[in-house]
């Protein structure tokens, strides 16, 4: 076949797109879990802007990639029936509410992370909505992805958290607890998500996607909750530092790959091929 | 009401690809850039091989996921059943790119040109609007509404049909109402078995391919 049903890589979406869901992720799921720990301070203050950041650093790649970044207001424009739009809306309450946030932590008022918690939950349930929507790419239609999405969000900026706990010293006991149960989580829904792309995504794609899960499986489960039970056993905050760091990363791989590797479209199919002359009917 | 949709009949076609270049002529799209494109496709195995050509484009889908994505309602779908574009809205962002199933959208982010320099058709028809946002095929609705204007028949008189039905030369592609019982493409429907590409993700395309006579 020269130009047909073989599905190819996309191509309109690079780098740049994986960026968003990356820094987009892992900021949100910082700031949710910055919340959850009930962090306070200059500590809470400082988690907070850096999940701000990593949105930041999200939008700003996503923006490098619009033909027309100039008119990029227009995304705004249709609120109706595109999560590109609300994940807009999302993202334009969350900065100032975020930033208050961190204004009064940092003047000493605690319990004021759950307001943006919440705007980074919406802001994260937009994106993975946006990947579902793209009907042209069977990876990305799966409804699982949302789950699998939200779940690597959270379980990143757990990582995150606890990468920076030997300064912030805002982790305990239940908090290392519930960083363990979001690798776990994490895991399962990705074979999940996996297990229901099977004859529905192109061979390479889930190919690319297999790998991806073995990096998620050895270096962003495995080892962190390794690490994880020695920090706990142990006490060593290094060693939980050092989970958060291996789990982080497998998750931004799994979403680069997601985006830029596993993006593969159906191609074309004829469900009947064309009966001429008296030959008997066919199919493909 | 009014549904504009087109017919392709799979039988007729024979790959000569004027549908394409009437297209490109005709709408000025750059090189690598087929907003109307015959694909070449090969089913089976030696000796038992299959031969089909099938033109492909934007399906003006009933529900366009491309319309439902697009984050400027630079997407739009007309009562008519027409997708269009507003090139002076999109941001050239691709989400329609990636959410088309049938990969007929476009993004072009530089003039390009077939010889690297423009020559004078090319240089006549540049539209810089048209650089660094989604582009795809519009049924060439503005010959259609010239031509309702003048109270033509899309699909029947030339001057209201669009540049790939006219071209053409085997009659393998129909365009008219599908919501007269009494048109071109009703008739062709009502006379033949046909399929919609990918019909399984509830798109509703606007393009039927013929495959075979009706057998009752």
């Amino acid at each position: 076949m020269s130009y047909g049903p073989q599905p190819w890589q996309q191509t309109a979406w690079d780098w740049r797109a994986a960026g968003n869901f990356i820094g987009g992720g892992a900021g949100s799921g910082l700031i949710m879990f910055t919340a959850l720990a009930g962090a306070d301070g200059a500590a809470a203050a400082a988690l907070l802007l850096a999940g701000l950041a990593l949105i930041g650093l999200g939008l700003a790649c996503v923006w490098a990639e619009l033909g027309r970044p100039l008119r990029a207001l227009h995304v705004f424009f249709n609120p109706r029936t595109s999560w590109m739009t609300r994940e807009a809306i999302a993202a334009t309450v969350l900065f100032p509410a975020g930033a208050a946030a961190a204004l009064l932590a940092y003047t000493g008022v605690s319990g004021i992370a759950w307001l943006p918690a919440v705007l980074a939950f919406a802001f994260i349930y937009c994106q993975s909505r946006m990947v579902q929507a793209a009907r042209g790419i069977p990876a990305w239609r799966e409804p699982c992805v949302v789950a699998l999405l939200l779940a690597t969000s959270l379980a990143e900026g757990a990582g995150l958290f606890w990468l920076a706990q030997p300064w912030h010293r805002q982790g305990s006991t239940p908090l290392a607890l519930v960083f363990g149960a979001l690798l776990l989580v994490r895991i399962v829904v990705w074979y999940a998500y996996r297990a229901r792309l099977d004859g529905h995504a192109a061979p390479r794609a889930l190919a690319a996607l297999d790998r991806a899960g073995r990096v998620l499986l050895l270096g962003g489960t495995v080892v962190p909750l390794a690490l994880l039970a020695v920090a706990l056993v142990g006490g060593s905050a290094a060693a939980a530092a050092w989970a958060g760091l291996a789990a982080a990363p497998a998750g931004a791989f799994v979403k680069f790959t997601l985006i830029t590797r596993a993006g593969f479209n159906q191609g074309f199919a004829l469900q009947r091929l064309p009966v001429r002359g008296q030959a008997p009917r066919a199919t493909p | 009401m009014t549904r504009w949709a087109m017919v392709v009949d799979l039988r007729r076609c024979v790959g000569c690809q004027t549908c394409t270049a009437a297209c490109k002529v005709t709408n000025a799209t750059p090189p690598g850039v087929q907003w109307r494109r015959v694909l070449d496709m090969e089913f089976g195995e030696y000796p038992n091989v299959r031969r089909a050509f099938v033109p492909v484009g934007c399906q003006h889908c009933d529900d366009p996921p491309c319309a439902q994505v697009c984050p400027t309602t630079a997407t739009k779908k007309r009562a008519d059943g027409i997708v269009t574009m507003d090139y002076d809205l999109c941001i050239g962002c691709a989400y329609c790119a990636v959410s088309c199933p049938y990969q007929a959208r476009y993004r072009t982010l530089r003039a390009t040109f077939a010889y690297g320099e423009p020559i004078e058709s090319e240089a006549r028809t540049l539209d810089e609007d048209r650089l660094a946002v989604a582009t795809k095929c519009t049924f060439c609705v503005d010959t259609i509404d010239a031509g309702l204007a003048r109270g033509l028949t899309p699909g029947v008189d030339p001057a209201a049909t669009p540049a790939c039905v006219n071209a053409c030369i085997a009659k393998a592609m129909a365009f008219g109402d599908l919501d007269d019982p009494a048109s071109n493409v009703s008739t062709l429907l009502a006379e033949n078995e046909s399929f919609r590409m990918h019909e399984e993700l509830g798109t509703g395309p606007g393009m039927y391919y013929l495959w075979d006579r009706h057998t009752p």
